[in-house]
């Protein structure tokens, strides 16, 4: 630094700092330690995508008419000439063909919302498995699950205002499953849609809730779940030095600060690279929405398939109380979700309740060290899978070649069987790390080497790693929830001590 | 807390950056465990190779948001249609953008990322954790203080205000809802007996016949239905049409549009076994059957229409309706039968509808049986 520029610089922390007194802050801040690990990269990566989202959004918004009126197109994409549409629909065939890069800042925008939703289910399920979420982080939890749900609806509510035949099912079904609502149904229809399907005021409402309400109350989440994970400080692993009253890793500046902006920039890479690259909801080929046609192998964006596939996998049970009737799709478009995103934030409540672990936790769990919150994990995850496979019975059921009856009957009976299922296997395959790991730590490494005792009987050579006593029994070494390395060639690391 | 002593000013002029740094970590609670170089010191070609790279990367990252800039303005945009001239250039563009723009700013992130890997020095920081609750003096100042200002308002004697003042806040905030829920709320069934979910556009108005129309999206194109039309085994999508509307391109395409208006006539072969439920035993004419198009189960237009199996088939979540047995739900999620439409024909031999849908045509509600007949 010059300096002139070094005075400056001096100089304005100076005038700063008279008037607000953030000197000591600012010290804190600089020092703040955070711990590194490759896993808790997801949260990033689902905050420089909504970053995304939020700047493409803004400059889509610039082009898009949220309104339901019909036109003739006169456009230059020759094969939509003469079509009826909704304004809603022409402005998008515009972005796509009459504004410069408008395509690719629409692709961006989708795959952004796609990446978005994605890498917030990965943050979630490292959370998860790790224990992140357990006293005193139940807050940042709960945020987190309302991220999720309203980062869902947030991507349906974009997808559907384009008004193309795709996105008109999408909005049909929605439009259905507001009138399976029992006794207040055909009223909350009327209020969402001010009458019957489809009218003409859905499009500048969705609008409003996809450009206003829902980001508002997004950014308003994410800044309290980001601000708890800041000052509340991150997890950590286990590892040297890692207590439950310490954070092992590197100072906010620089080193945690160059690499999480170097993140930032390339995420926003990538996306552009996807975006450009990659075609996504290309509504000029569907058309516009007609309520009388339907384009085979209907299939959502992906974070939408598990509610598909759930209305495609329950049966026709409607119930009759009286001359009234609860429809068959409200238990499943709207009540099974509701109890899956009930579960997910109960979730840190339950274990605590059932475990009666009250202490508040810095150091993470391998997913391995408590078996029965991974099993539970793996039957969600399992459980969720089918949900989301069934919604896809069309399109496996051509490319398999089986009749999609048999899938549909194969997801109703998987759903019941395998969770269950994914349950006990899993919760195994935990218990069985662990015991390899402890005979690690007590027996020592296998070395693959063969040695005969004087008895003649041959016996694996093992490498302890805390050596030997002066008989030659290994010194067992206490697990302290680290990895512990099988490979014989390396020579261990001394597990839960502070090095210095 | 006891912190360490606080050091005078002319002392703080005279200690070193280091000294600094160390005094700033002990008040933070930081210690530096490890702190190593990126590299062993003196490895000058190691400090000139990384210094290349980075240098590398940053150029091609400026070279790239050239290309970017270049391809954004001059490339050729619009819509080209396959077969003419520039078609493929034109598909390119797109294309162009994500690539350049990737490395732009890709090769900017890596160069980000080499960079600190290359020159930062590696560090292990291990801060001390303030875990709540706060000291003892602080909660106990905390709780006094709220108790006392608690103690000025004076709500906890004057309970009469209290509990009024708790009330208009409620009320005030029920107001707030009020007007925000209140001018959304329409009532579904003002119409009673001609309210929307119980009636469609094949509802008959005065004498005028309904005819059926063959859905084309051309408001212009005009073509009434004759059974002669449509071979045994066919199936077309039809919509109502009136003939006082024949010149009103407007009302013939909102007839097309209506969501709950589409029909699928199909004829079936000569001599198709056929079990028509009660109450549908004379909605048909002859082997020509009008059902709705409208899935039961969310609406969706349940239109793949298997002529061996005589189904409907809805793609939305495969819902299937056996034609022969008055469109019965057979398969899926769909509860109800597709609303039959009842049809015959005129003196002049077009299909015209003798009414509306005996059933709501659509997804279920609450309210749905008392509409059911
Ligand atoms: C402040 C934030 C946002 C703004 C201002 C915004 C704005 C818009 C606009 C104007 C469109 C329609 C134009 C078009 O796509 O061609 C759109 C579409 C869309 N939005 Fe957003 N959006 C925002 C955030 C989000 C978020 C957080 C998500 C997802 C989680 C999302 C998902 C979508 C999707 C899937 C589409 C359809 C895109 C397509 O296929 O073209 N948006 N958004
Ligand atoms: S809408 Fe037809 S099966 Fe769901």
């Amino acid at each position: 630094m010059g300096l002139v520029a070094r005075s400056l610089a001096r100089g304005t922390a100076n005038a700063f700092d008279r008037r607000f007194k953030a000197a000591g802050a600012v010290r804190r801040q600089a020092s703040h330690v955070f711990p590194k690990h490759h896993s808790f990269f997801w949260g990033e990566f689902a905050l420089y995508s909504f970053a995304v989202l939020v700047l493409s959004g803004v400059y889509l918004a610039l082009f898009f008419v949220p309104d339901t009126t019909e036109v003739v197109y006169r456009g230059p994409f020759e094969p939509a000439q003469g079509l009826y549409m909704s304004r809603a629909y022409e402005s998008v065939l515009a972005l796509s063909f009459e504004v410069r890069a408008g395509l690719f800042v629409r692709q961006l925008h989708h795959w952004a919302a796609l990446v978005f939703v994605a890498a917030m289910i990965l943050h979630m399920a490292r959370n998860y498995f790790t224990g992140a979420f357990r006293r005193p982080r139940e807050l940042t939890w709960l945020g987190g699950v309302a991220l999720l749900a309203l980062g869902i609806f947030e991507g349906y509510l974009g997808y559907s205002m384009l008004d193309d035949l795709l996105s008109g099912l999408g909005v049909r079904i929605f439009s259905g499953l507001l009138l399976s609502v029992p006794l207040v149904g055909t009223w909350l229809h009327w209020l969402v849609f001010g009458g019957e399907f489809f009218g003409d005021i859905w499009i500048s409402r969705f609008f409003v809730a996809h450009v206003f309400l829902v980001p508002g109350l997004l950014i308003a989440l994410i800044g309290m779940h980001v601000g708890l994970v800041w000052f509340q400080k991150h997890t950590q692993f286990p590892g040297p030095g890692a207590r439950e009253d310490t954070v092992v890793g590197e100072r906010a500046m620089p080193g945690f600060a160059s690499n999480t902006v170097a993140n930032g920039v390339c995420v926003l890479a990538v996306l552009g690279l996807m975006a450009g690259i990659f075609q996504i909801n290309p509504v000029f080929l569907w058309g516009p929405y007609v309520p009388s046609q339907v384009s085979t192998y209907i299939q959502p964006d992906f974070y939408a398939g598990f509610l598909i596939g759930g209305l495609r996998l329950w049966p026709r049970w409607e119930i009759h109380l009286g001359a009234y009737t609860v429809p068959a799709p409200f238990w499943v478009g709207l009540v099974l979700p509701l109890v899956m995103f009930a579960l997910l934030a109960a979730y840190p409540f339950l274990e605590r309740f059932s475990t009666g672990d009250r202490a508040a936790h810095q150091v993470l769990q391998r997913p391995r060290d408590n078996p029965t919150r991974t099993g539970i994990g793996a039957m969600g995850l399992v459980f969720w899978g089918i949900l989301f496979l069934s919604g896809a019975t069309d399109v496996l059921a051509a490319s398999f070649d089986v009749p999609f009856e048999l899938l549909v009957w194969a997801g109703r009976i998987g759903l019941l069987v395998l969770p269950p299922l994914a349950y006990v296997v899993v919760r195994r395959i935990c218990v069985g790390l662990q015991r390899a790991d402890r005979d690690v730590l007590e027996r020592g490494v296998r070395t693959g080497v063969l040695q005969a005792r004087p008895d003649g009987v041959y016996v694996e050579v093992r490498r302890p790693p805390g050596g030997a006593d002066r008989q030659g029994r290994p010194i067992p070494l206490e697990y302290g929830g680290a990895r512990v390395d099988h490979r014989p060639a390396t020579s261990p690391e001394p597990v839960g001590e502070e090095p210095r | 807390m006891s912190g360490p002593r606080e050091p005078t000013g002319p002392e703080l002029e005279r200690m070193s950056r280091g000294a600094l740094v160390d005094l700033g970590h002990e008040l933070d609670s930081v210690r530096i465990v490890a702190q190593e170089p990126p590299r062993r010191p003196g490895d000058v070609r190691g400090e000139r190779r990384a210094r290349r790279r980075v240098t590398l990367l940053l150029v091609l990252s400026l070279l790239c948001a050239a290309a970017f800039a270049w391809a954004y303005l001059f490339w050729p945009t619009g819509y080209v249609p396959p077969g003419a001239p520039g078609h493929t250039a034109n598909l390119l563009y797109t294309p162009l953008l994500g690539v350049t723009f990737f490395g732009a700013v890709g090769a900017l992130g890596a160069a980000m990322i080499l960079y600190v890997r290359s020159f930062y020095p590696d560090e292990v920081a291990v801060q001390h954790l303030e875990k709540g609750p706060s000291a003892e003096r602080d909660r106990f100042t905390a709780g006094a203080t709220l108790a006392e200002a608690g103690e000025h308002t004076g709500f906890g004697r004057r309970t009469m205000i209290r509990r009024l003042g708790l009330t208009g806040l409620g009320a005030v905030g029920i107001l707030g809802g009020l007007v925000a829920i209140g001018g959304l709320v329409r009532n579904p069934w003002r119409q009673r007996g001609d309210a929307p979910l119980w009636t469609t556009g094949w509802k008959p108005v005065g004498d005028e016949p309904v005819f059926l129309r063959i859905a084309t999206g051309d408001p212009k194109d005009i073509t009434k239905v004759r059974p002669e039309d449509l071979e045994p085994d066919g199936m077309i999508t039809v919509v109502p049409f009136r003939e006082s509307e024949r010149d009103d391109p407007e009302k013939v395409h909102d007839a097309e549009m209506a969501p709950d208006n589409p029909v699928m006539l199909v004829r079936l072969p000569p001599g198709t076994p056929v079990a028509n439920p009660p109450g549908r035993e004379d909605l048909h004419h002859g082997d020509y059957y009008a059902f709705s198009k409208i899935c039961t189960h969310l609406g969706c237009p349940a239109s793949l229409y298997d002529s061996q199996q005589q189904i409907f088939l809805c793609p939305c979540h495969q819902s299937e309706f056996k034609i022969t047995e008055g469109a019965r739900p057979i398969f899926g999620p769909a509860a109800r039968r597709l609303p039959q439409l009842p049809i015959t024909v005129d003196a002049d031999g077009f299909l015209v509808a003798r009414g509306d849908f005996p059933d709501p045509v659509g997804p279920s509600f609450w309210e749905i049986r008392r509409g059911q007949h």
